[in-house]
């Protein structure tokens, strides 16, 4: 397993991309930190780079990556080896590469600049890569065409950066006359990206999310069990696209 | 030898002048209370005293459940003697005009829910000066009706929020129906509403810190012509709240932290022909809130790190803002009606992104402070979870290219490029 991990990462590695997005990443968390005085207003800026570019990369990444090395997994699974050990060496090899470069690009700027809730930012990141990562998994392996594949990755991160939210909205809008915080907890539990940025942003600007509903959130994240039942969820998030990839790889006819 | 006729003129003339000089500060003698002086308790130096003399009570422990002056006495702690309510009683009550009350440590009032039981009440008073006193568990500090000309300064008001149930806190300073008032470098915590007023005109409020109170830091309604300049209002329940009021002047005043789903930095219902100037407004909820107000002017404040720095409703019009600083909050201006019948100008706007190409410090194109989802969470408070995604963004955006909700005449035409 560690011996095919290594190879894939080889291979990642070998292609440059993730040494651009590490750079890229590197250069906007610098210019941003560099723009605004307060550090604080920094993370908060990053926060949309958080949110929005992670997970795209993260996504289109992994199916393209996936798609590309087909061939080399046919040849893997020619021989005679566990596809298991085939599909989490190929999960391991690109969420290391991304969580890498991630942490070069942002951690590492973030952790020498400081700021407010810095580290709930690095974690979360880091954990919406992995899901990201997972979700494109089960994009690809559902589909043997290349370009439904990509496809499906982008509908995957339209609808959790876009499209939910909107429902959301229109579900607000719609029930506005009732009680709603508890519903939103769970509307939130549903999506990782709003997890992460609810969790990130309590502990950056507390004036943002107040008014009651803001005060319920902070009452439930704000605790050491919310960050905990946060950050568990997201891991869950990250698990649970991956084994329903894996189920469905296992059974694949390739 | 005989004295002659002018000698003994002059010696009745010199006893009388010494008759004369005694008698005058006869009336204002001071009498002493403490353990070892000539008066053991309060009410027997009251009792014995003539309007005009100055009661000088001794440190000591001082229980004599009400004390009712009803003579104009000059009462003076010294080392803070504390004068202790036992839980039930109003500790003083004053009557009289010219009363002085000053150095007294005043403790442990009863509570009630028929009477406003204070440690200091003041009925129909004139000219009375409640100067640095301590007040701890306190139900309701000072209390004053109907009374005017009077000074209150120096006071450290504690009230007994946290130690009694919330229906048992009473109003730091309680004024009804009174009229030139001075209240100035007090510090209130722990009351019900810090400062209350009721009816109290032509009163001027300044230095004053009120913080951590259960409600409102300072609260009036019905108070024409009053002033307040330099005060603290900090971390209040609900901030601070003026209602039914013209001729209001602010000055120089911080409202700061007043968290909360229904607080506000200050809510302004009712407010008429009022100046508010110079004032700093940081991390509130609500920095202003008005309602149905008119010809307000808001001039040269500072509104920083609110979640919403102005609420303006539809029913307020003829208000003026301008030269005001709006900086990190997270929303400018939010309101609830589509028209807009206030004038904004000149203020300066951090989230401003127009140009200023003649270089005269005022941006070319005007700032709409109001923005599509400040609306949307002002309609819908749930939604404010969706702040800073990327939806909300996007909507932002289309409603700044192409604006159809939000109105188009509440903007500022001639926004500052610089802080002011």
């Amino acid at each position: 397993m560690i011996r095919i991990t290594k190879h894939a990462l080889y291979d990642i590695l070998r292609n440059r991309f993730v040494l651009f997005y590490a750079v890229f990443l590197m250069i906007i968390t610098f210019s941003l930190f560099s723009l605004d005085s307060d550090p604080g207003k920094a993370i908060l800026s990053l926060l949309n780079i958080v949110l929005m570019v992670v997970p795209l990369v993260s996504i289109i990444f992994t199916t393209i990556y996936f798609f590309n090395s087909y061939e080399f997994i046919e040849l893997l699974l020619s021989q005679p080896i566990d596809r298991k050990v085939i599909f989490f060496s190929e999960f391991l090899a690109i969420s290391i590469a991304l969580s890498a470069a991630y942490l070069v690009g942002v951690g590492l700027p973030v952790l020498l600049l400081g700021g407010q809730g810095a580290l709930y930012m690095l974690v979360s990141g880091l954990l919406l890569t992995w899901v990201f990562v997972s979700l494109a998994f089960a994009a690809s392996v559902s589909t043997r065409d290349k370009a439904r594949g990509i496809g499906m990755s982008l509908l995957f991160w339209f609808y959790f950066s876009l499209i939910y939210d909107g429902l959301i909205l229109y579900l607000i809008y719609s029930f506005s006359d009732y009680p709603m915080e508890k519903l939103t907890l769970a509307l939130i539990s549903l999506n990782p990206v709003d997890l992460a940025r609810i969790v990130i942003l309590l502990k950056l600007d507390i004036s943002a999310l107040m008014g009651y509903t803001g005060a319920f959130l902070k009452n439930f994240f704000g605790t050491g069990l919310g960050i905990g039942y946060s950050m568990s969820l997201l891991v869950a998030w990250s698990l649970i696209p991956l084994l329903y990839a894996l189920r469905k790889f296992l059974r694949k006819d390739i | 030898m005989e004295p002659t006729v002018p000698r003994m003129l002059a010696a009745s003339f010199l006893v009388s002048l010494f008759v004369m000089i005694m008698s005058f500060p006869a009336g204002a003698i001071t009498l002493s209370v403490g353990q070892q002086q000539s008066f053991q308790t309060i009410k027997e130096a009251v009792t014995a005293a003539h309007p005009g003399d100055t009661i000088l009570v001794y440190p000591g422990n001082y229980r004599e459940g009400n004390i009712l002056i009803r003579k104009s006495l000059v009462l003076i702690g010294r080392d803070y003697p504390v004068l202790d309510g036992e839980d039930k009683y109003e500790i003083i009550t004053v009557a009289a005009t010219d009363v002085v009350i000053q150095g007294l440590h005043l403790v442990n009032t009863g509570a009630a829910s028929i009477n406003d039981i204070a440690a200091i009440k003041g009925l129909d008073v004139k000219r009375m000066k409640i100067l640095n006193n301590r007040f701890d568990e306190t139900f309701f500090g000072i209390h004053l009706s109907n009374s005017s000309q009077c000074l209150i300064e120096g006071n450290m008001l504690k009230g007994t929020a946290g130690a009694r149930a919330e229906q048992d806190v009473g109003n730091g300073i309680h004024l009804w129906k009174s009229d030139h008032i001075t209240i100035r470098n007090n510090d209130v915590t722990g009351h019900r509403d810090g400062i209350y007023f009721e009816f109290v005109t032509r009163s001027r409020v300044s230095g004053n810190f009120s913080h951590q109170n259960l409600r409102y830091g300072l609260h009036f309604m019905f108070s024409n012509d009053d002033e307040y300049m330099d005060n603290t209002f900090q971390n209040n329940g609900s901030g601070v709240a003026i209602m039914y009021t013209k001729g209001v002047t602010m000055v120089g005043n911080r409202f700061e932290g007043n968290q909360g789903a229904a607080s506000y930095g200050l809510l302004l219902k009712d407010i008429g022909d009022s100046r508010i100037e110079q004032c700093q407004f940081a991390r509130n909820t609500v920095g202003i809130y008005m309602e149905g107000s008119s010809r307000c002017i808001l001039k040269d404040n500072t509104f920083r790190e609110n979640g919403w720095a102005l609420k303006i409703q539809a029913s307020c019009d003829n208000n003026t803002l301008t030269r005001n600083n709006f900086i990190a909050n997270t929303f400018d201006v939010a309101t609830n009606g589509s028209i807009s019948l206030n004038t904004l100008a000149g203020n300066y706007w951090d989230k401003y992104e127009g140009y200023d190409l003649n270089r005269d410090g005022t941006g070319d194109v005007p700032y709409h402070p109001v923005s599509l989802y400040g609306m949307i969470v002002e309609k819908m408070p749930t939604s404010v979870m969706l702040w800073r995604s990327f939806l909300v963004m996007l909507l932002d955006r289309a409603e700044k290219v192409v604006p159809a909700v939000t109105p188009e005449n509440l903007r500022d035409d001639s926004p500052s490029m610089r802080m002011l």
